[in-house]
């Protein structure tokens, strides 16, 4: 009797300990949340957006060219990456079990596993020290290769998810395999492989690490593809480790703006990927 | 074959996406070459990093990535696995996708931001519990030395809450692998829900321990929030209270700053070294959770289910 009474003790306390673990898990999150919104919210306005940095003492000032030099680093990140990502994707889906796909998805699951400061490292010997110049090129090519596993997997599972009926329509009809895909397996699962690049550019939107030493940074308004660019990331990096308290509000700002960003794509993905499963059933 | 072309095209795609790391290994290698020549393994065993003269040893970046990494998975494992019973077995079913939802906006924030925040809340927080330690605790190794609040609690604590999303998430998916049958039986036999879930743990350990094995990978590689809050002094010491470094934060740090070919080569050797280690966590951990995928996907299960099923 007392043994059972002991076991049913332990069980609670065990389904405690769970419940526990959540919210010890969800407290730092809130933490993060509320204090990037009140910190970030006071010098977040328009000229945050349309303005530049100014020098250290001057007040006011914004991230105008960070913002813009984010958007250009995503930017070619994603040329590189969709293509490549896409196509190894549907070669995993559509030739599954062969050797090469599992090579390929060993490979995915590999390079979404390698340090992003490593990356970066790599991307430096690649594409900035044959130049002798840190690019706008140079940071986007880093930022491809963290884009291109996590395309290439939501690729795959999203073309394993189409029904294979629609393959077998396809083939029997007498389509080769190259217009099957193109033409009715890939745009049956187009909305859920959107929303995989979404929620990559997401991803590397708030990446540092790549940047530190491909793209650099500048103070200026560049657009040029071969000069060091500004970034949000790297922005707010260099204000967060400075002394200057104007500097500090905003390294606030900027991450509000990131985490904003960041968890609005999240958002309209989970929404979207719902809306996808529940209509494949 | 008329569809030859196509499979050729579509794979030699794939084939960029499989010689990106191969690439990244040979390019490392090569850039790191005088150093690798210069200093050989002792590179690893020496404590000195002294740019200036020329001496790299690179074991305190070694000790501080293994000592914080190794902290933040003593603090988050028991916390994700958790979070991944609560969610898998135990909670209502309408709490499953928020929960699911809010786990993952923790991995979805910003290492950067995780930085931010460390820097300006969490770090006064450490300096002030530093600070109101009594004395005699003091003495204790593990937690001497000046109230600084960088350090590698602050470090393990910020890399913890970093990881604890992805662990949970692939324990999760282990979790609902486990076939139904395995808890109706422990039921059948009069098992309460502890042990129920025990037995469920127990048939997917493999799986377990992969996950918190991709959660240790992650925290290695860990870069911007560990370099803003670690200290970044080179040092190998026990405390917690200890500023140090790690092989990640020294690279970051000094990368644009090293100013001869030695000084660089020196720090593409860390970094490569750290791709290598992650290379084996990360495949030796997808091996342990695809050997238990593969033994067999059912419906998934849940020890809740059970429970009403048999009501």
């Amino acid at each position: 009797m007392n043994r059972d009474r002991l076991r049913r003790l332990i069980s609670s306390a065990f389904v405690g300990a769970c419940a526990l673990a959540v919210l010890l898990a969800l407290v730092p999150l809130a933490m993060v949340l509320f204090f990037v919104v009140r910190q970030g919210i006071g010098s977040l306005n328009l000229a945050f957006f349309t303005s530049m940095p100014r020098p250290v003492g001057e007040a006011g000032g914004g991230m105008a060219n960070a913002i813009v030099g984010t958007l250009m680093l995503t930017g070619i990140a994603s040329l590189m990456a969709v293509p490549v990502g896409v196509m190894s994707g549907i070669y995993m889906s559509e030739y599954a079990g062969t050797w090469l796909a599992i090579a390929l998805r060993f490979a995915a699951d590999t390079l979404n596993g390698v340090p992003s400061i490593v990356i970066g490292v790599f991307a430096y010997g690649i594409a900035v020290l044959p130049f002798k110049q840190f690019s706008a090129l140079a940071g986007g090519f880093a930022l491809g290769i963290m884009m291109i596993p996590i395309i290439a997997r939501t690729t795959e599972e999203l073309l394993l998810l189409v029904p294979n009926a629609l393959r077998e329509g396809a083939l029997a009809l007498g389509a080769t395999r190259a217009r099957a895909v193109f033409t009715v397996i890939v745009p049956a699962a187009l909305p859920g492989i959107i929303t995989g690049i979404v929620l990559a550019l997401a991803r590397i939107a708030g990446e540092t690490a790549p940047l530190l030493f491909t793209s650099f940074n500048n103070r200026f308004f560049s657009r040029a593809l071969t000069q060091p660019i500004s970034s949000l990331t790297v922005q707010i990096y260099t204000y967060a480790i400075s002394p200057y308290d104007d500097w500090h509000r905003q390294a606030w700002a900027g991450a509000l703006v990131l985490v904003g960003f960041v968890l609005t794509c999240s958002l309209l993905a989970r929404i979207a990927t719902a809306r996808i499963r529940r209509l494949r059933g | 074959m008329r569809d030859l072309p196509f499979r050729i095209i579509v794979g030699a795609f794939g084939c960029v996406l499989a010689l990106l790391v191969l690439a990244i290994g040979v390019e490392l290698t090569r850039q790191s070459w005088l150093s690798i020549q210069k200093f050989g393994f002792h590179f690893w065993t020496t404590d000195t990093w002294d740019p200036v003269a020329g001496q790299f040893g690179a074991l305190p970046f070694i000790w501080g990535t293994l000592y914080s990494s190794l902290l933040a998975l003593a603090i988050a494992a028991p916390v994700a696995l958790g979070i991944a019973i609560f969610v898998s077995e135990l909670c209502p079913a309408w709490l499953q996708t928020p929960l699911v939802f809010l786990t993952e906006l923790l991995a979805a924030i910003p290492s950067i931001v995780y930085g931010l925040w460390g820097i300006f809340v969490l770090v006064p927080a450490i300096r002030a519990l530093e600070i109101w330690m009594p004395e005699p605790l003091r003495a204790i190794p593990l937690l001497s030395g000046p109230p600084l609040g960088v350090g590698m609690l602050a470090a393990g604590v910020i890399l913890a809450v970093m990881i604890v999303p992805f662990t949970s998430a692939v324990a999760r998916e282990v979790l609902q692998t486990v076939p139904a049958a395995q808890r109706e039986g422990a039921y059948a036999l009069g098992a309460t829900r502890f042990e129920a879930i025990r037995a469920a743990l127990f048939y997917a350990r493999t799986g377990i321990i992969g996950s918190i094995m991709l959660g240790f990978g992650r925290a290695l590689g860990e870069t911007m929030a560990v370099t803003m809050v670690i200290g970044n002094n080179p040092q190998v010491s026990a405390s917690l209270f200890a500023p140090q470094y790690t092989m990640a934060a020294v690279v970051a740090n000094e990368f644009t700053e090293a100013s001869d070919e030695l000084y660089l080569h020196a720090l593409v050797e860390i970094g490569l070294v750290l791709f290598v280690i992650t290379l084996v966590v990360n495949a030796g951990s997808r091996l342990l959770i695809w050997g238990l995928g593969r033994s067999g996907r059912t419906r998934p299960s849940r020890v809740a289910d059970v429970e009403a099923s048999a009501a």
